[in-house]
């Protein structure tokens, strides 16, 4: 099994956007924010063909902003990302259609004045994939494998429900062939009953149409049932990635470790509710991120040394050199000892 | 699933509450068919000096003329029936308001949108630009232009044009601005599609509703403006009075009580801007979600 889609030290700098007005106040000695954020910092991952990696961590962390660096709907400040040898970007503009994007938000992602019919024939029918003629007949097979029904195509997306638009979300995706697919938190803005439903129809999709998916998710509970692998990230970082079972099972790093421990979960200690640990202080300013290991400042196992070499990716104990079990810790065996 | 109907009737139900805005648009509908057909409800064609005779000028509302009919309106200094200078200048006029308000929509639709979606350099070029025009008052900037350019309907159009695109392009910026941070322009983008493609079928649909509010009101604008021009005497050429022109005329015979030749025309104009300004406030309080019920 080789890389399918390769992330090659990618990262990405968001600057503080300053008006003509604001340079020149900058420039006068006026406080204005000058500096950058690093919402992805040299990020490296390889997805083999037809694995659904999960790429977890808390709000702010980078993750949806990996995702569309790996969508091509954003340009990576350095580094590149390529599917099967080609890159996703040329000169910062989308050069593929071979990776699609699933949004979070249903009720943001589909033109309001657009009929869905026409939303999903948009894209097949400007690269070739159908012509406007057999448009009709395209989206209708494509409206039934996601569970809609085609007489549905001419209504407008307020006439739907959340779920549903979803549905019509994955459909205008996937009528592009992609190999790849991003979920963007595809779930999270749906009610919990119809959060099953979705996640296997992604699950049933991915695996008959042979897709490699990035599944992008605060909800842990949800990767680990979706996902053959998962990255962590934490402030712009990768910080352990692994095997959904083992990392979850047995997590190398102490984020991966208190971030399990914080889920709340239904399980009662006689008739006490049992007490899920929250991870101490605030995630740092992704503005002024601390020194050495970011994680330090909340880390139980710190040590001087953490705050002054920022850990490296390195093979977990006890594993060889090319496993794909990774963290970035100075002290991940006293989590999992070799 | 059970909201079948389509905007529009949705839109027709919600603006029928208001019986003010529906009288309006009643009135504005027939001033607009009285223009349309002007020739044909007209007793006299008041551009054809063959019908004129001055021993009919400045006669009072119910005098017979030579004509033969009754000036209900009376007439004009140049001996017109003022009742039919008043639909053939009410042509005119609402011409003139449709045409600039067209273009100029066109105009600043395009600018503020191009603005809004490709940012940089390109939207402080056309944004500041268009700052710098909102600071002068329209009327001035019309008054230079047409001075510049001279008389006639062409360049009254393209002095309104240029006085009021700015308004369309700052509400269009706007919009399209608000637009443009959505995911579902993102997940256009993410197709890919082309800029083009982007900004015509999914940036622009969504930017209609207060492109649409702006329009009527500057449509009403364009024809108090070229009213006003016309009164000054910079507007269109005296054989073909628009209403701001004959108001013009009458002004010198307003203190000698020949009242109508100045008051009727302004009356009309009065009634055409205030019924065109109610139906455009009906319908910015229908697209405004925080006045919705």
């Amino acid at each position: 099994m080789t890389a399918f889609v390769k992330i090659d030290g990618v990262s990405r700098v968001f600057g503080p956007n300053l008006t003509t007005g604001e340079k020149i106040a900058a420039k006068l000695g006026a406080r204005v924010e000058t500096r950058s954020v690093h919402a992805v910092s040299d990020v490296s991952l390889e997805v083999r063909k037809g694995e659904t990696l999960g790429l977890v961590g808390e709000s702010g962390c980078g993750k949806s902003t990996l995702g569309r660096l790996i969508a091509g709907i954003l340009p990576p400040s350095s580094g590149r990302v390529t599917i099967d040898g080609v890159p996703v970007m040329t000169h910062g503009v989308k050069a593929t259609t071979r990776v699609q994007t699933v949004f979070q938000d249903p009720f943001a992602s589909l033109d309001p004045r657009m009929k869905v019919g026409d939303t999903v024939a948009e894209g097949p029918i400007t690269h070739g994939l159908t012509t406007r003629a057999d448009a009709a007949s395209y989206v209708a097979e494509w409206f039934r494998k996601v569970g809609l029904d085609p007489v549905w195509a001419d209504r407008y997306p307020h006439q739907f429900s959340g779920g549903q638009r979803q549905r019509i979300a994955i459909a205008r995706a996937l009528a592009m062939k992609p190999d790849v697919l991003i979920c963007d938190e595809p779930v999270a803005s749906l009610d919990v009953s119809i959060q099953a439903q979705i996640i296997n129809l992604f699950l049933e999709l991915t695996r008959d149409l042979n897709l490699t998916t990035v599944f992008i998710s605060h909800d842990l509970s949800v990767v680990r049932h979706v996902s053959d692998r998962v990255a962590v990230m934490y402030l712009g970082r990768i910080v352990e990635l692994g095997p959904v079972a083992e990392v979850f099972g047995t997590p190398a790093h102490p984020y991966t470790d208190a971030l399990i421990g914080s889920v709340p979960k239904l399980v009662l200690d006689g008739d006490e509710l049992v007490r899920f640990e929250t991870i101490k202080g605030e995630v740092p300013s992704p503005l002024s991120p601390p020194a050495g290991c970011f994680f330090h400042p909340r880390c139980a196992l710190a040590t001087p040394e953490c705050s002054r070499d920022m850990p490296l990716m390195r093979p977990v104990a006890g594993r060889a050199e090319a496993d794909t079990r990774a963290v970035a810790c100075h002290h991940s065996e006293q989590l999992v000892p070799g | 699933m059970s909201d079948q109907s389509t905007p529009l009737r949705r839109f027709w139900a919600e603006f029928r509450e208001n019986k003010v805005a529906v009288v309006a648009l009643v009135v504005m509908v027939l001033m607009g068919l009285l223009a349309l057909f002007a020739s044909v409800v007209s007793p006299q064609n008041p551009y054809d000096l063959a019908n004129l005779s001055l021993m009919d000028s400045r006669r009072p509302p119910g005098f017979v003329g030579s004509g033969g009919y009754t000036h209900l309106l009376g007439t004009d200094p140049q001996g017109r029936d003022l009742l039919s200078a008043i639909f053939y200048g009410l042509r005119i006029s609402i011409q003139i308001g449709l045409a600039a308000g067209f273009v100029s929509l066109t105009i600043g639709t395009f600018l503020g949108i191009l603005a809004a979606y490709l940012g940089g350099r390109i939207e402080t070029l056309i944004m500041r630009m268009v700052d710098l025009q909102l600071s002068f008052p329209a009327i001035l900037l019309a008054l230079v232009i047409v001075a510049m350019l001279g008389q006639g309907k062409a360049q009254l159009i393209g002095a309104l044009v240029a006085a009021q695109y700015a308004y369309f392009a700052r509400t269009a910026y706007g919009a399209a601005k608000a637009e443009r941070g959505k995911d579902y322009i993102e997940a256009a983008v993410a197709t890919p599609l082309s800029t083009r493609l982007v900004m015509l079928r999914h940036l622009l649909p969504n930017c209609t509703p207060p492109l649409i509010v702006v329009a009527t009101v500057q449509i009403a604008n364009s024809i108090s403006l070229e009213a006003t021009l016309s009164f000054l005497g910079l507007g269109l050429p005296v054989t073909e009075p628009s209403l701001g022109m004959l108001i013009s005329n009458g002004f010198p015979y307003m203190m000698s009580g020949r009242y109508w030749i100045s008051v009727y025309p302004g009356v009309a104009l009065i009634i055409l801007i205030v019924a065109i300004n109610i139906v455009g406030d009906q319908v910015r309080d229908q697209f405004n979600p925080r006045l919705r019920r």
